[in-house]
């Protein structure tokens, strides 16, 4: 994974609340065996009519939001299948952080190991983001802030492994293997 | 000191390392399903950076997403699949052979969905934790397990290690007591529990049902519940195991046998919450009060009772979710045509919903125009409802009798619906486009789907049953 330090960005807004990964990718794109081109499928039904072609009135179709590295988006974002498919979509359109009220557990956990980060706002900074779309956002990963143009910062949380993990890159399956003594120890314990 | 609850006592006995303010905790995995498709990418790592499978013993392999379930496909192997379908499979048998996992595909025996074939071998066990690169894997907590849905990258995690990185959930105690009502299933207690505390009501917990309304169910409704505790947010269900658990499990090919199985029951005994154990939430539901459940919107969580009227849409996302469905307020959703009933998925597919809703098909035709699915979870509940007369039931009445897999339950297999049409379907998603680009979806449970079949409109199991219900 890279390392994930700081995303400056203007932000996309997609208000609609509860926006489950069977619209972030469809289940048709999980015939895939690699990750490859998985960006195709991102809200394919939502992006593209029937026909194939762009649905001009979706919000990453826009010009000026094509290219936003910040999605904010309605109430619990990512709850339903626990593909990681949702995740590398995402991030292999570009998005870097996605901001909401609330996050589906397995959504957070897997954005969480892809270089995707899931922010967590209250309802107040979450109506100000829905109501500004394209707003300017600074996001520092190490200290846990986000901040509009040059206005005050807020803090947000975020798991402390995983947040370290972010910001240098860290790949957790290294740190697990790093543990086999251990492992190895408990099931021998448990003979 | 307060007492444990049975999220405590199974999380305490399989932390590796304990989990500090910097580190989660590691955590052992017992049992770890794996299916074709959310395991290509964790393999591929694996095989890249040289890295053995640790447990073959403790993963079990099958395939069920992807694969077709009509009869006259599957019996034409890889040219039964569409391209991208068929290099999934193949690809999944190649890993399953390189890595040493013993693959339970097509034409084994005990091929089936993930979550139906677990519990089937015995290999689903109280005590356990069992994660699987699926979010119905909650299913599994209904044998007394902490069981839940990982991502590919933990799939990853598993298949190297048998360890997880996990913070420790929070818990929450849903107490349902009393008898259900006539035509009243699990299938409508646990879309009533989504209706009340919402599709993110759980986030964070892991729920224990509890009652007496849930140690009166067998296994079959039991598991129905916790499949669907991830679609009101939870990373996990759970049900205390009890004498209908130890009556399931007992002999079948995986669990244990001889001495030890009185070992082990003795040990699965102790894993129930201690009557002083705390919750982090608590929810209580009177059973009298849950009807049949039907869902007009898209997401699980939009469930009202048959004879209800839909709701007035609150804000825009109810308002588009109407719009999708082609729904509007005010009135109910009985009577409403429907095109396709699919009888089928994790959540509804084992002998007993199968016995259920034949029980309302036997004698009886399917509507003319509408087209209906049964799909068994399993091989075996293929062979046992075959044994008993029921595919004879459903292929009489006029419904398709296929293979075992996930078929319609989500539009990846070749069992889709056609853009704005009605499917009543007893699996757990009715999000948008879930079953076919445009498909809408009304979740219930088998009896309400084999009624609606007959009825060729959203129908009351209560008008079918033998002694004209409640």
């Amino acid at each position: 994974m890279e390392a994930l330090k700081q995303i400056v960005s203007h932000t996309a807004v997609l208000p609609q609340a509860d926006i489950d990964t069977d619209q972030i990718i469809p289940a048709r794109y999980l015939t895939t065996t690699s990750r490859e081109g998985i960006s195709e499928g991102l809200f394919h039904d939502w992006r593209f009519s029937s026909d194939g072609k762009e649905n001009p009135d979706f919000v990453l179709n826009q010009p000026e939001y094509r290219d936003a590295r910040v999605l904010v988006a309605g109430d619990n974002f990512g709850c339903g299948s626990s593909r990681e498919h949702a995740p590398w979509a995402l991030k292999d359109f570009g998005i870097d952080a996605v901001i909401s009220t609330r996050f589906a557990d397995i959504f957070r956990s897997n954005a969480l190991k892809n270089g995707l980060l899931p922010i967590v706002v209250d309802k107040q900074a979450h109506d100000w983001l829905l109501d500004h779309p394209g707003a300017r956002v600074r996001v520092d990963v190490e200290l846990a802030t986000l901040s509009v143009d040059d206005g005050p910062s807020l803090h947000f949380e975020v798991e402390p492994f995983a947040q370290y993990c972010l910001v240098h890159g860290t790949d957790q399956l290294g740190f697990l293997m790093g543990k086999e003594e251990q492992i190895a120890a408990f099931e021998k314990a448990r003979k | 000191m307060t007492g444990k609850s049975m999220l405590d006592k199974i999380w305490e006995s399989h932390v590796v390392v304990p989990e500090t303010q910097q580190n989660p905790a590691i955590l052992y995995i017992d049992l770890h399903l794996i299916h074709e498709v959310t395991t290509p990418q964790a393999f591929s790592l694996l095989r890249e950076k040289g890295i053995p499978v640790r447990r073959p013993d403790l993963t079990l392999a099958t395939l069920d997403h992807s694969i077709p379930t009509r009869p006259e496909l599957v019996a034409r192997g890889y040219e039964g699949m569409a391209p991208a379908a068929g290099k999934q499979v193949r690809q999944m048998v190649e890993n399953c052979e390189e890595f040493g996992i013993p693959l339970r595909g097509p034409g084994n025996a005990d091929q089936g969905i993930v979550h139906v074939i677990g519990p089937e071998l015995g290999a689903s066990q109280p005590g356990k934790t069992i994660v699987c690169g699926d979010s119905h894997t909650a299913t599994h907590g209904a044998l007394g397990a902490l069981a839940f849905g990982i991502g590919t990258t933990e799939v990853g995690h598993v298949l190297a290690t048998q360890c997880l990185l996990q913070r420790k959930p929070r818990s929450m105690g849903i107490t349902i007591d009393g008898p259900l009502s006539a035509g009243v299933t699990a299938k409508d207690v646990v879309l009533f529990i989504i209706s009340k505390i919402g599709v993110s009501g759980g986030t964070g917990h892991v729920i224990e049902y509890r009652g007496s309304t849930i140690t009166g169910l067998s296994m079959d409704e039991r598991m129905t519940i916790c499949n669907m505790s991830i679609e009101a947010g939870a990373r996990a269900g759970m049900d205390a195991p009890d004498q209908v658990t130890f009556d399931y499990l007992k002999g079948r090919p995986m669990a244990p046998a001889g001495a030890d199985w009185d070992k082990a029951v003795e040990q699965w005994k102790a894993l129930s919450s201690d009557p002083d154990a705390r919750f982090d939430r608590e929810v209580l539901i009177d059973a009298a009060e849950i009807p049949p459940m039907i869902t007009f919107g898209t997401n699980p969580g939009a469930g009202i009772g048959i004879r209800r009227e839909i709701p007035e849409p609150v804000g825009a996302a109810s308002r588009k979710a109407l719009e999708y469905m082609g729904l509007k307020p005010g009135r109910p959703l009985y009577g409403q045509p429907v095109d396709i009933v699919f009888i089928g998925s994790c959540t509804n597919s084992r002998l007993g919903d199968l016995q259920a809703a034949a029980e309302i098909m036997k004698g009886r035709k399917v509507k003319s125009g509408v087209r209906m699915l049964v799909v068994p979870g399993s091989n075996k509940i293929k062979l046992a409802a075959e044994e008993l007369g029921l595919d004879r039931v459903f292929t009489d009445a006029g419904a398709e009798w296929h293979e075992a897999g996930c078929s319609m339950c989500l539009g990846m297999n070749g069992d889709i619906a056609a853009p704005g049409q009605y499917v009543v379907s007893t699996s757990n998603r009715n999000f948008e486009g879930r079953q076919g680009p445009g498909a809408r979806t009304l979740l219930a449970s088998p009896v309400t789907a084999a009624a609606s079949a007959i009825a060729g409109a959203v129908a009351d199991p209560r008008s079918f049953l033998i002694d004209g219900g409640a």
